[in-house]
């Protein structure tokens, strides 16, 4: 933890602060694009400082937030079938569908496990010989390479009652569909620090050249977010727009191939939907025919319900950083952390979640 | 004991209760009180007030680092005694076991609760213990009440923190509840983890003597953690309660812990601490009082009580900026990245 104390170390940051001040000469509008990032801002109380000119908004960079409604009925209608236990990540456990959440399945005795990795789902499903375990995948790349390699764990010790169900999500891909709409101004990405230590710095320059946006890859404590943000204004500033990486103890600009290797083995790209930004191309990966006996939507045989999304819910402009949530009609009202209405109120790194916890803005 | 474990017979009144009754209870928690087994226990009046709580305990696991539910029961309801200023006088012990749990295990839970009452100076002086068929229950339950006697002009209440107060933690966040956590989990953490459940009475007891009128309120952050119970207390007091950041005491693995699944220690719960409330002027004399203590030595001064919006609680963070602290919501759950 070494690394971790030394950024977080007051006496750095500081400073930091008032060179910010000095970095921003123009106004600038800075996304960040991970859930991660999101909750080291308001930890902080970053905006609380920010610069005059200087604007952060949320992207679409947590997990949770982006499961479409109709992945969630599908995961509550396969957690109510007889014989399936679900292993999720805790943060799924909250998140409403159309008609409940997992915890109100569980509490009507469905089988919920909340585990902490993959593996300990495939644990599960050893443990359980009767059961078919379904681990619900819902996560960027940072998780991917888990699965995939808990699924090759389950290939090689045949392990047959284990079974995922993926809605993995890859970036870049929903910032490309972002990007493209022409009412999101956005003059930079602060780029993911988790992310990027896998798919690479360098998979941001596309963007960085295409929109013209400044690129800095973060990692997640202050020194590193101020480092960012001061790069960020200074690129804006200059107009000298490129990809910086300012988290090199954990990114490199290739990323980990032996990572990618494994993902690639597994799974292939697919289009995915995204809660707030529809069914994006490619922008999600499925597992390959020759896995398919661990491909849940295979062994179930899943058909996607259609789902609308929660009435009068903005998740899907919030995402965009279009609208703050203080902008829905139900922020703090109908909706809140105890009673969600939207996933960007239930996941701790959602938007919404964010301002009601750490009340920002006010 | 012949039996290996706990039958429905244990729970049926008839010989076999009695049976475990004198071979395990009274071998192990016997005094005057307790030994005449009578259907309720006669307290010598010592006048004035009474402090009177009820805990119940269902902390899976059973068996933790630093622990134990026993422990837990005989710890938890002595510190809801002393958060109100009271001396601990008296507990109650209620058993709800599932059929076949294993006796060696609750004879294990039956000698810590001995150890902890021995230690504490607080006995067991009444008892009750029933048998669920299996499946009813999860091992074992306890319910322990307590009675405490309040000294004459000691007033401690969320209600009567004032404008000016100091916050002060008596130890470091959030031990009991990643411990827990992570052992639920099955993940293994660098650094030992340890649940800090631990009796405060003794610790109070050194802070009225030693502050009469100064102590205003007293807390200890339970499951909520330290957020939810401070928010209760702006709340009580109708003011804003301004925390820093880097005054919070907690543990290196604690902190990578909490790190590691994405928890925040502000809202992990602690069994062996106290939030106390003092006036001002005397926050630095509280503090040496506190880490003279055994149970306080890693106290810290961590906020202090200021004219703002009611039943708020912030935090500055070390760049300069502030953050809102709100109460837990349910459980805390961890998060993907
Ligand atoms: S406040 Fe609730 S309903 Fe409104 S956008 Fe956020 S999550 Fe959706």
């Amino acid at each position: 933890m070494k690394y971790v104390d030394e950024y977080r170390d007051v006496s750095l940051a500081r400073p930091l602060v008032e060179e910010l001040k000095k970095a921003v000469t123009k106004p600038l509008r800075i996304m960040e694009v991970c859930g991660s990032h999101t909750m080291a801002v308001f930890r902080n109380g970053l905006r609380t400082i920010l610069p005059p000119g200087m604007e952060l908004v949320s992207g679409p960079g947590c997990p949770v937030c982006v499961t479409s409604a109709s992945h969630m009925d599908a995961f509550i209608s396969m957690a109510d079938r007889p014989g399936v236990r679900v292993a999720i990540f805790g943060d799924l456990f909250r998140v409403p569908g159309t008609k409940g959440s997992l915890a109100e399945a569980s509490s009507r005795g469905a089988k919920v496990d909340i585990v902490y990795s993959p593996m300990d789902a495939l644990d599960l499903a050893v443990k359980n010989p009767h059961e078919l375990v379904v681990f619900l995948g819902v996560g960027f790349e940072t998780t991917t390479p888990g699965i995939a390699a808990t699924i090759l764990t389950a290939h090689n010790t045949k392990v047959k009652n284990f079974t995922v169900f993926s809605t993995q999500k890859v970036m870049p891909a929903p910032m490309e569909a972002l990007l493209s709409d022409p009412a999101l101004k956005i003059d930079g990405l602060l780029c993911p620090g988790h992310v990027s230590s896998i798919i690479g710095a360098g998979t941001w320059e596309p963007l960085a050249k295409k929109y013209n946006l400044a690129c800095v890859v973060s990692g997640f404590e202050t020194a590193d977010l101020l480092k960012s943000l001061i790069l960020l204004a200074r690129q804006v500033g200059n107009n000298d727009i490129k990809v910086e990486n300012v988290y090199p103890r954990a990114v490199s600009w290739e990323g980990n191939l032996r990572a990618a290797k494994v993902v690639a083995e597994i799974f292939e790209p697919a289009d995915m939907d995204w809660r707030g930004l529809g069914r994006i191309p490619a922008s999600g990966l499925k597992i390959r025919d020759k896995y398919a006996e661990f491909d849940a939507e295979v062994r179930l045989d899943i058909k996607l319900p259609e789902a609308k999304e929660p009435k009068g819910c903005m998740c899907g402009n919030i995402l965009k950083g279009m609208s703050t949530p203080r902008e829905c009609p139900l922020f703090a009202t109908r909706c809140t952390t105890a009673n969600p209405i939207g996933p960007c109120m239930v996941s701790s790194e959602g938007t919404c979640a964010a301002y009601y916890k750490y009340g920002r803005d006010e | 004991m012949a039996e290996k474990t706990i039958l429905l017979d244990h729970g049926s009144g008839g010989l076999a209760s009695q049976q475990l009754i004198s071979d395990l209870f009274l071998k192990y928690l016997d005094n005057k009180t307790l030994h005449s087994l009578e259907d309720s226990a006669i307290l010598q009046n010592r006048r004035g007030r009474l402090a009177f709580t009820t805990d119940s305990y269902v902390v899976d696991p059973i068996f933790f680092p630093g622990g134990d539910i026993g422990k837990l029961a005989v710890h938890g309801t002595i510190n809801d005694l002393a958060m109100r200023g009271a001396t601990p006088y008296c507990l109650s012990l209620g058993l709800i076991l599932e059929e076949g749990f294993a006796l060696d295990e609750l004879e294990r839970i039956i000698i810590s609760i001995s150890e902890a009452c021995r230690e504490a100076g607080v006995p067991v002086v009444t008892g009750d213990t029933k048998v669920v068929p299996r499946g009813k229950g999860d091992k074992i339950f306890i319910n322990t009440s307590g009675i405490g006697f309040v000294a004459k002009d000691i007033d401690i209440s969320s209600k009567n923190a004032k404008e000016g107060d100091a916050v002060l933690l008596s130890g470091t966040m959030g031990d009991h509840g990643i411990t827990i956590m992570t052992r639920r989990a099955g993940i293994a953490v660098q650094g030992d983890l340890q649940s800090d459940t631990m009796p405060l009475h003794n610790l109070v007891a050194a802070l009225l003597a030693e502050l009469p009128g100064d102590v205003h309120t007293l807390r200890d952050p339970t499951r909520g953690g330290v957020a939810t119970t401070l928010n209760e207390v702006a709340a009580a007091s109708g003011l804003t309660i301004e925390l820093s950041d880097e005054s919070l005491p907690i543990r290196p693995q604690v902190r990578a812990a909490c790190e590691l699944l994405g928890l925040e220690p502000l809202y992990l719960a602690n069994e062996g601490k106290c939030l106390a409330i003092v006036s001002g002027n005397q926050a630095e004399k509280a503090l040496a009082v506190m880490r003279a203590t055994k149970e306080g030595k890693d106290a810290a001064i961590i906020g202090r009580l200021v004219a703002g919006r009611a039943g708020r609680v912030i935090v500055n963070t070390p760049v300069g900026g502030t953050r809102v602290v709100t109460p837990l919501h349910g459980m805390p759950l961890p998060r993907i990245c």
